[in-house]
């Protein structure tokens, strides 16, 4: 269950880096305690991803398209962090990957979570508010094709 | 954890001067050539070896190495994203430390000779040790090779490869950052 858990918090930081706009990040970093140096494992380098998806509800996959990635692996302080994210955007792949490996440690953690993950998430969560209200504001309710299933 | 070391520096830079020195090493067999010179490669693989898998392995190649390199599967797994066969006759590329059995990996067949395996193993040095003669495609004239690591019985478990010709595997041997390749057309004799 520990295990889990401490999957579950990575996934989330890392999904949280990943969508963050570079510029937000990087405000953030300048509050936040100073990174640990760190050594290229690999990238940061871009290429094409094949994004699959499923026909229908059950369907077999399906191919919707190629989507150019970024992906970083660092090494910092023992820890090893990586990133994907959507885009070409190097420098900021580098710096996920960075903060991927300093929030693993123990130390760095609670002050890092405070500093970046929290406004990140937070910005993240008004622009999912926002797209969802623009979407709901032309939300069609079909009644009849309801009334006819039952 | 093998995964600390990184691989290539410059990936694509390093991963074609490595691809070039295969060919001309498979063109020219028994000549040295250099590959992997600036990379720090996890135990227990040489920095040849080690060039050699991050050009040519990837997730189309099934991989199968001895138990001696174990240390280096995570590492290999990771830069090259390359699946592992349980069953060497399955394996595209095949990493040992030291000759294993020729007749286990796949030779190809008649109608495909291209898809045999080929075999990368580690030997201690290229100036020492066994004395071969070679001949055939690639060599205007006969050539000798030391190698520093293959079993004496060598010459016998390759005459047995290189008569199923046009089938059959090939050899690249590494040591440190040098490789030589025997290509399966290669006639070797004890020197």
């Amino acid at each position: 269950m520990q295990v889990e858990a401490t999957i579950a918090a990575r996934q989330n930081w890392m999904s949280v880096l990943a969508r963050a706009p570079a510029d937000a990040l990087i405000r953030c970093l300048e509050d936040a305690p100073g990174l640990p140096s760190h050594a290229r494992l690999r990238g940061p380098e871009s290429g094409l991803i094949m994004v699959r998806g499923r026909t229908g509800g059950g369907g077999a996959p399906f191919n919707l398209g190629e989507m150019t990635v970024t992906r970083c692996t660092v090494r910092a302080g023992g820890r090893i962090g990586h990133a994907y994210v959507a885009g070409r955007d190097a420098a900021k792949t580098e710096l996920a990957a960075r903060l991927d490996a300093a929030l693993q440690d123990p130390a760095l953690h609670a002050a890092l979570h405070r500093a970046v993950i929290a406004p990140l998430s937070g910005i993240e969560a008004d622009r999912r508010t926002a797209d969802a209200r623009r979407a709901a504001a032309t939300k069609v309710e079909f009644f009849t094709m309801a009334t006819m299933r039952t | 954890m093998s995964l600390d070391l990184p691989g290539f520096a410059e990936p694509v830079g390093a991963a074609q001067a490595t691809f070039r020195a295969v060919l001309d090493a498979m063109a020219r067999p028994g000549r040295i050539r250099a590959a992997g010179a600036a990379l720090r490669p996890p135990a227990p693989l040489d920095r040849a070896t080690a060039a050699l898998l991050l050009t040519l392995a990837d997730a189309d190649t099934p991989l199968w190495l001895t138990a001696d390199c174990d240390l280096a599967r995570d590492w290999i797994a990771f830069h090259c994203g390359a699946p592992f066969a349980a069953d060497p006759a399955r394996a595209a590329y095949a990493v040992a430390i030291g000759l294993p059995d020729l007749a286990s990996f796949d030779a190809g067949s008649d109608d495909a000779p291209e898809r045999s395996a080929t075999l990368i193993v580690q030997v201690r040095g290229f100036d020492a040790g066994q004395m071969l003669h070679l001949a055939g495609p690639g060599l205007r004239a006969p050539a000798t090779l030391s190698v520093d690591g293959l079993p004496p019985d060598f010459p016998e478990s390759w005459a047995r490869n290189h008569g199923l010709y046009p089938r059959g595997i090939d050899l690249i041997l590494c040591a440190g950052a040098a490789l030589v390749a025997l290509p399966r057309s290669l006639a070797v004799e004890r020197g």
